[in-house]
C-alpha cells in the first residue's frame, strides 16, 4: 500500500499509516524525490507516528531520503517517533544523527518554516 | 487465553512475511504479559533477523513460542534458514560489519534488544538464531 503524500504550500507531507514493506519504502523514496522537483517543494515532513517498529532497514531508507532531499535543495524532517520506538532504536544502535526530527507534524512544519526564513536571510546577505 | 499462547511458525520469503513474523512475536509477547516497551524490542529484533533471512538466505522460517524458566515466562524466537551460513560469527556480531550492504546492525542490534541470544551457523549449512526475552517475575 503506497504511503499517501499531501502537498501543503511548499511542503510535502508523507504520513506512514502502517508497517512499511521494503517495496513501500522504495516507492516512497522515488515518489518524494520526484515530487520535490515537480512541486518545487522546500521541505518534506515524514510522519512515522503510526509505525510500531523502526528496524535498521527502514532507518537507513529514511536517512537516504533525507540525504537525497538535501541534494535536491530541500529539507526533510522526521516526526512522530513513538517513545518505545525511540527506546528500541537506541538499543538497536540506529543512528539518525544527520536527520532532522521534531515531536509531531506541527513542530515539524514550524521547524521547516524557521529553516526557510534562515535560508532567505542568508540569500539576502549574499546578494 | 491459552489459544493465543501457542507456538506460531511463519515462513519467511518476502518482506510481507517479515511484518507477519514480528506481529506474531508481538502478539505472543503481549499474551505472556511482557511490558509494552519489551513488545517493541521483541518486534524490532524479529524484524532484524527476518530481514537477514530474506537478504542472505532468500527463504527460511521464524518460530515464536512461549518458554518457562526460573518462575518467569518468556518469548523465544527461533529464526532458521538453509542459506550460505556465516563465515565468521564473531565478526557478524560486531557493529558495522556487513557483507550485505546494510548498516551491519542486524545481529549485534538484535542481541542487544533481547535477554538471551545464540547463533548456530556453519558455512554452507545455514543459520539458526535463537533468542529470548523474559517477562516479569
Amino acid at each position: 500500500m503506497p504511503v499517501p503524500i499531501l502537498k501543503q504550500g511548499s511542503v510535502l507531507i508523507a504520513s506512514i499509516q502502517r508497517a512499511l514493506t521494503d517495496t513501500d519504502v522504495v516507492l516512497l523514496q522515488e515518489t518524494l524525490i520526484e515530487q520535490v522537483g515537480r512541486y518545487r517543494s522546500r521541505g518534506i515532513v515524514v510522519d512515522v507516528a503510526a509505525i510500531d517498529v523502526m528496524d535498521s532497514f527502514v532507518a537507513r531508507s529514511l536517512r537516504a531520503i533525507a540525504q537525497m532531499t538535501r541534494l535536491r535543495g530541500a529539507e526533510m524532517v522526521l516526526v512522530g517517533i513513538q517513545p518505545e520506538v525511540a527506546f528500541a532504536m537506541v538499543q538497536l544502535g540506529t543512528s539518525l544523527e544527520d536527520v532532522l526530527t521534531a515531536l509531531d507534524l506541527e513542530e515539524g512544519l514550524a521547524l521547516l518554516e524557521s529553516l526557510g526564513g534562515e535560508a532567505e536571510r542568508r540569500g539576502g546577505l549574499a546578494g | 487465553m491459552a489459544a493465543s499462547q501457542a507456538e506460531v511458525r511463519v515462513a519467511i520469503a518476502t518482506d510481507d512475511d517479515v511484518v507477519a513474523a514480528r506481529q506474531a512475536g508481538r502478539q505472543l509477547a503481549e499474551s505472556l504479559g511482557l511490558a509494552t516497551t519489551d513488545l517493541t524490542l521483541v518486534a524490532t529484533a524479529i524484524s532484524e533477523v527476518a530481514r537477514n533471512i530474506t537478504a542472505y538466505a532468500g527463504t527460511g522460517e521464524i518460530v515464536v513460542r512461549p518458554v518457562d524458566g526460573r518462575g518467569r515466562r518468556g518469548v523465544q524466537v527461533i529464526a532458521s534458514d538453509e542459506g550460505p551460513g556465516i563465515e565468521d560469527i564473531d565478526r557478524a556480531l560486531q557493529d558495522g560489519f556487513t557483507t550485505g550492504g546494510g548498516l551491519g546492525l542486524g545481529l549485534p542490534g538484535a542481541r542487544r534488544l533481547m535477554d538471551e541470544f545464540a547463533i548456530n551457523s556453519r558455512p554452507g549449512a545455514g543459520t539458526t538464531v535463537t533468542m529470548t526475552k523474559w517477562g516479569p517475575q
